[in-house]
């Protein structure tokens, strides 16, 4: 039951980066790729529909880990505190000014939202990536399993650690440039003319980039947290999802080049989805590693709250998932094809 | 409560006081309009012109309905999150248990509500009047379930069932079902979806006598009227009777030390009397200058004039709510808001009735500045229920005070809770002038 539990907060963390990953990459983009208001407004009405439900999985995420790892959820939200609080304010400015921006004609509302929207997405991509940097290279836990970063120390990866150092900052590049592609693919994929153009200019450099940048992460995790590489050779489902990453990276730059946008998209989500599986099953059963003593890793094992009540959970799980999936196949379906400026007062 | 600022319970306690406040003054309305929008999209299958008329007015509350739920979904992140942030050792304690609802609201609602806003606003076109209806149904479920969901997570820290305490110390969940069909849930359920209702009525309604008062719209503002009295005055009669009486029974049964506070009695006995108004001396354990009706509070709790009710007194102190004089003031301004409700909206159902309401302008006025009250009378309800609950985060399991995380400083905490009120007072004037915008532009045109 563990290991099923482990294994669902893995899914739901790798549902969100994929899906709310194409509209926050899409969201980093968004002053780069859509120039005019009517531009903008396709790029916003391309991800209108899902966003929402997207961010979803994040919210899904915590309440998951809150029921079957509590005292993760607690030692990593209340370790992190101020990120933390960082994080909830920016997703609370991005949501509005996606959500308040077309409600008013002037320009100047316009351009606020657009750039509030456009930076907070950015943020929020460099963040997410940073804390996946924390994960790997562990945090200072203490014997009752607590801890407390700064965000920043001397920038060094051991000694007195911060939220952000070298490597977790490398980590959130990466994950912006991986994620900006991402969303690239995802434009390329919904939009028509201009947009389109450029999302495709800018998709193609940011497909090659994500590939130097994953050889340089990995380099470096090699550095940082060598057991953790280590494990991945040993374990076939990770390194089988290191190939399937390895495959989607390919199949990203073949088909942002070839104009094959649906495949190309495909691609992206197989190389986000592989990697995150790889660092799942690479971690597991650790959730929260300790850069201290292995042994006071909070695991999946050490933290899981009792048996029974993660019994109930999955039986519960087990219906509501299947819903959620449903839910976003009928209103992908309803959208399905190249996305429609909505006209003025209507839709974002 | 301490009154120490370098103690971070103080201002863990505000943060998350301040913040879910700030928050349901959405979902309250989200959740009364869902009901209100669905209705009005079923009268909206009607052929003719008044089915056209009906979902004008339905797109016109959908935007409003957007504007809020936009607000509340953002304000409503914080809140699962602080869970983890600022009361770790809680969370360590009872995720388990409570958990499994703040996990099952995100599975089973917010993927529905989301998915189904996104049909209401942008598929009207695609999926036709039947399906556009049902779109606005599927909408109203999901907010009710969330709604659910939060009140289930709170009524096991008012009424915990189905749980055990395991060797570790922390709380398993053992009958999931009890857990769910909690009695306090589905008490505390009706009376704050009521509550919900009551606030999403007053609110269509003051919009109705804006436009007959300024002479606009002024057939979609009958509409609005008509739905918003009468959907009010039933709104107000049942959050009163049968759910409200209801839920102070629960409380006098299970939480005797938090009835006692509410009324002000710090002495035990029979025939307790109800004090309509008065001052609580917690320091001389009596009540100052009180207007009192005797045995009416042992009928309210129990049934009968001459019952036996709990005073203070009979409870330790140290198990005393930890403001007796705030919860107090709220209990009495959220009963005598309610009475007032029944009132207003039994007086302009009965000038609606008799064809005055849309003549009358001293009732179109009255109606139109009732609306921020339903506010009040829910915040000082939850207030009620929250600092009723008190000392107890889990009632007579686990303190408040050993709930907090450990390693967030009292410094760290003041800063986010500034950070909270700067970025809320930004947001709300964003959402009062987008919100105001829309009612002046009105129903009519633009959407069609």
């Amino acid at each position: 039951m563990v290991e099923l539990w482990f294994g669902i907060v893995a899914l739901t963390v790798t549902l969100y980066v994929l899906l709310d990953g194409y509209d926050l990459g899409a969201g980093a983009l968004h002053l780069l790729v859509a120039k005019s208001d009517r531009e903008r407004r396709e790029v916003l009405a391309s991800i209108g529909p899902y966003w929402d439900g997207n961010e979803v999985w994040l919210i899904a995420t915590g309440g998951l880990l809150y029921v079957a790892f509590p005292k993760v959820l607690g030692s990593a939200l209340s370790g992190f505190y101020l990120a933390m609080m960082l994080v909830l304010w920016t997703l609370i400015l991005r949501g509005l000014a996606l959500e308040f921006r077309s409600h008013l004609e002037a320009p100047l509302w316009r351009q606020a939202g657009d750039v509030v929207f456009g930076t907070a997405s950015a943020a929020l991509v460099v963040v997410l990536g940073a804390a996946i940097g924390n994960l790997v290279r562990g945090v200072p836990i203490d014997r009752d399993g607590w801890f407390a970063l700064t965000l920043f120390t001397d920038f060094r990866t051991s000694g007195e650690v911060g939220i952000l150092d070298w490597y977790t900052v490398l980590s959130g590049l990466f994950t912006l440039v991986a994620l900006s592609a991402h969303g690239a693919a995802y434009l390329c994929h919904k939009t028509s003319g201009p947009v389109q153009e450029r999302a495709r200019r800018i998709g193609r450099p940011l497909a090659a980039a994500v590939a130097a940048l994953w050889l340089a992460v990995t380099l470096a995790t090699f550095k940082v947290s060598p057991d953790f590489l280590a494990t991945i050779p040993q374990r076939p489902f990770a390194w089988m999802s290191a190939l399937v990453a390895l495959g989607g990276l390919l199949l990203l730059n073949l088909d942002l080049r070839s104009g094959r946008d649906g495949r190309a998209f495909l691609g992206s989500n197989l190389f986000l989805g592989g990697l995150l599986a790889a660092t799942a099953a690479g971690l597991f059963p650790v959730l929260l590693r300790s850069n201290g003593d292995p042994a006071l890793s909070l695991t999946a094992y050490g933290s899981a709250t009792a048996a029974s009540s993660l019994r109930i959970a999955f039986a519960w799980w087990v219906i509501a998932f299947p819903l959620a999936v449903l839910y976003y196949v009928v209103v992908a379906r309803l959208h399905r094809g190249k996305v429609q400026v909505p006209s003025e007062g209507e839709g974002y | 409560m301490t009154t120490d600022a370098t103690d971070p319970l103080l201002w863990h306690r505000l943060q998350f006081a301040f913040t879910i406040i700030y928050h349901y003054l959405f979902p309250q309305l989200t959740m009364g309009l869902a009901l209100l929008i669905a209705i009005m999209k079923g009268l909206g299958l009607r052929r003719g012109g008044s089915g056209a008329a009906w979902n004008e007015a339905a797109r016109f509350w959908i935007r409003i309905f957007g504007l809020n739920f936009a607000v509340g979904v953002v304000t409503g992140i914080p809140m699962e999150f602080q869970f983890g942030t600022n009361w770790a050792r809680f969370a360590t304690y009872a995720g388990g248990v409570i958990g499994q609802t703040l996990a099952m609201e995100g599975m089973f609602a917010f993927f529905l509500e989301s998915s189904f806003l996104a049909i209401l606003v942008w598929g009207e076109r695609r999926v036709g009047r039947v399906g556009h209806f049902l779109a606005s149904l599927a909408l109203f479920v999901g907010a009710w379930i969330s709604g659910y969901f939060i009140i289930c997570t709170n009524s096991f820290m008012q009424h915990p069932v189905g749980h055990a305490v395991g060797a570790d110390g922390r709380l398993h969940l053992v009958d999931f079902f009890a857990f769910l069909f909690n009695p306090w849930a589905i008490a505390a359920y009706l009376h704050t979806m009521l509550g919900a209702v009551v606030t999403g009525s007053f609110v269509v309604t003051a919009v109705g006598a804006l436009y007959v008062l300024t002479g606009r719209f002024r057939d979609a503002a009958e509409r609005f009227l008509r739905l918003g009295v009468i959907a009010g005055l039933a709104a107000s009669l049942l959050v009163a009777f049968p759910t409200g009486d209801h839920q102070a029974k629960l409380v006098a049964r299970h939480q005797p030390a938090a009835l006692a506070a509410m009324e002000g009695r710090f002495e035990s006995g029979p025939m307790a009397e109800i004090t309509v108004i008065g001052q609580p001396d917690v320091a001389a354990k009596k009540m100052d200058n009180p207007i009192a009706v005797p045995g009416i509070l042992s009928f309210l709790a129990h049934g009968a004039f001459t019952a036996e009710v709990h005073g203070l007194d009979e409870f330790p102190q140290e198990d005393w709510p930890d403001n007796i004089e705030l919860l107090y003031y709220v209990f009495h301004i959220m009963v005598g808001l309610g009475t007032i409700f029944i009132v207003l909206t039994g007086v302009a159902a009965l000038l609606l009735w008799r064809g005055r309401l849309f003549r009358s302008r001293a009732a179109l006025w009255t109606l139109m500045l009732a609306a921020p009250f339903p506010y009040i009378a829910n915040t000082a309800g939850w207030m009620s229920a929250e600092l009723g609950r008190q000392p107890w985060l889990v009632y007579g399991l686990f303190r408040t005070k050993d709930g907090a995380s450990p390693m967030v400083h009292a410094g760290s905490t003041i800063f986010t809770l500034i950070g909270f009120c700067g970025l809320y007072l930004v947001i709300g004037l964003a959402f009062l002038f987008l919100v105001g915008r829309e009612i002046a532009h009105g129903p009519e045109g633009r959407h069609g």
